[in-house]
């Protein structure tokens, strides 16, 4: 069923009879061509890309819990393609491309808004930074405009203008980032995948990994064996444990990340704006609410709930970098498990075992990369060959000394 | 969390630094034949376990000394905690 303006009408004057379940509940067949583990963002894309530009057939998603349980539920739904290094731009460009055709693409309002990005910064040094890093972007074709103070305060008049500790000196605005609902799209790529025949089996764990001679034959699941000839691992927080059912360890730590968000207000947040002088981000949801967040709590995790400091922490730079916010309620607040990477990177690569793929690292910044990571994917499981704007993405980057390290931390997950 | 120092009793752990997992306190022989390799997986690599986890926590605001802390992370239970140095000792190491 396509859904359209047209389609909405009609429902609503023969009573809302006609709508349909998006995806269908199958149960899982013996085997398939590709099992893809994890029925977040990055594995329900993947699935659609197969079976949309790859045409390939006989897929499965397998979910421990439900579809969208995951980060792709949790985060804080901006994407943007802001960055430096030439391993990364290309691709959140390509993903950035990809967010502004997806809606047409799989026909679900995912409610895209292009709403913009503004980085704030606040010292010498920090706009000389920003100046280097819109250049490179500019030099990858992606717009970047360098904003002034008087800039910022036509953008964001309620900023606090008067610190003296950390003055608004101006920011970096990249007009075409903005916010995505994100449960919407985990559904829009989930129903578009059932759609080409893709078979989403929710309440699924994958429990093992039955490998032999060095290629894999399939997974063991809460719900019985089931083979594939190709396996990809899309697990996000979960990718240590699930990659050690074939005897891997990861350059990979798991981290809680908290969000937080008010109670719905009156339009008061043009976009979404990063403070750089504190762990603090703000938007605003389209039913009003303000969502924001900071840092990651800083040590392991995989509790999905986050420990006071950081609130405390998180509050003290909206209050630093806004006072209105103060007035504003808390309404909800929870945590994620982060996929922390050694340089802050992810990886899309095959592993040492033949039919075994495997997709994360993503840290607190896979949501903005959903549609590329799902395509790049795709692209490894159904070529064999990686994507070209995915090409620094590998396991051995870390032996060879090729990190992507945009911070420029080393190999500290949680500074990253 | 709290975490109960073994000198100075319980402190709150905002006063403290996370490193990551105490096998950091293992570093690799520089002298060995397959240094790289063991380099790489020192330095890159991690168990990152869902449950109890072994790891480094510096007292930055407090007395400055490292602590291996068993902590449970998916509750955030704090199993127990000793001085590294008594760690690293009882591992052979000469400090
Ligand atoms: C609070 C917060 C804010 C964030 N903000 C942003 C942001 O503003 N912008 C941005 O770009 N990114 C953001 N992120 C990061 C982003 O959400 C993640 O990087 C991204 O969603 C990870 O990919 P995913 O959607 O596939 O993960 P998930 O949705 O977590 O999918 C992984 C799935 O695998 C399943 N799984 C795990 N183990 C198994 C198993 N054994 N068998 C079967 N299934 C299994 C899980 O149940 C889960 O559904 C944020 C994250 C958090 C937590």
């Amino acid at each position: 069923m396509r859904y359209s303006g047209f389609r909405v009408i009609r429902e609503a004057l023969t009573g809302h009879k006609g709508w349909q379940p998006a995806w269908r509940d199958p149960a899982p067949q013996a085997s398939y061509d590709y099992v893809i583990i994890g029925g977040g963002g990055h594995g329900l894309a993947t699935a659609y890309y197969l079976a949309k530009e790859f045409n390939q057939a006989r897929i499965a998603v397998l979910e421990k819990g439900y579809i969208g349980g995951g980060n792709v539920g949790r985060n804080t739904t901006i994407i943007r393609s802001n960055y430096l290094l030439d391993g990364n731009e290309p691709f959140y460009e390509f993903s950035m491309k990809l967010w502004e055709g997806l809606e047409q693409d799989f026909n679900f309002n995912a409610m895209v808004s292009q709403r913009g990005v503004l980085n704030l910064c606040h010292t010498d040094a920090q706009r000389d930074a920003y100046t280097r890093r819109g250049n490179a972007m500019r030099l990858n074709g992606v717009d970047a405009e360098l904003l002034d103070r008087e800039g910022v305060r036509r953008i964001a008049p309620f900023l606090n203008f008067d610190s003296a500790r950390f003055p608004i000196k101006g920011g970096l605005l990249q007009r075409r980032g903005g916010t995505v609902r994100h449960d919407a799209v985990a559904w829009g790529y989930a129903r578009g995948a059932d759609s080409r025949g893709v078979d989403i089996i929710q309440n699924c764990e994958v429990t093992g990994m039955r490998i032999e001679n060095g290629r894999i034959l399939g997974v063991e699941t809460s719900r019985g064996f089931i083979g594939a000839k190709k396996v990809g691992c899309a697990v996000a927080g979960s990718s240590s444990k699930v990659m050690s059912h074939a005897g891997m360890r990861l350059p990979i730590e798991s981290h809680v990340l908290q969000a937080f968000v008010s109670e719905g207000l009156k339009p008061v947040i043009p976009g979404v704006i990063t403070y750089g002088a504190g762990h603090f981000y703000v938007s605003q949801s389209d039913k009003g609410g303000l969502v924001f967040g900071g840092d990651i709590d800083g040590y392991n995790s995989y509790a999905q709930r986050g420990n006071m400091p950081v609130v405390e922490d998180v509050c003290e730079g909206g209050m630093s970098l806004m006072p209105i916010i103060g007035r504003a309620r808390l309404l909800r607040m929870w945590g994620g498990i982060m996929d922390m990477s050694m340089d802050g990177s992810p990886i899309i690569d095959k592993t040492d075992v033949d039919g075994l793929y495997f997709n994360g690292g993503w840290c607190y910044g896979g949501f903005k990369a959903t549609p590329a990571s799902g395509w790049a994917f795709a692209h490894l499981l159904a070529t064999d060959k990686p994507h070209q704007t995915a090409r620094a993405y590998r396991f051995d980057r870390f032996r060879k000394g090729l990190m992507i390290d945009e911070k420029g931390m080393g190999a500290q997950p949680n500074l990253h | 969390m709290i975490i109960n120092h073994p000198l100075l009793g319980p402190r709150d752990s905002q006063e403290f630094t996370y490193l990551g997992d105490a096998s950091l306190i293992d570093r690799p022989d520089w002298q060995a034949p397959d240094a790289v390799d063991q380099f790489h997986d020192y330095l890159y690599l991690r168990d990152n376990p869902a449950g109890e986890h072994r790891e480094l926590w510096f007292h930055e605001q407090g007395d400055r000394s490292w602590l291996v802390v068993t902590r449970n992370v998916v509750t955030h239970e704090i199993l127990n905690v000793e001085l590294a140095s008594d760690v690293a000792r009882s591992r052979g190491r000469s400090k």
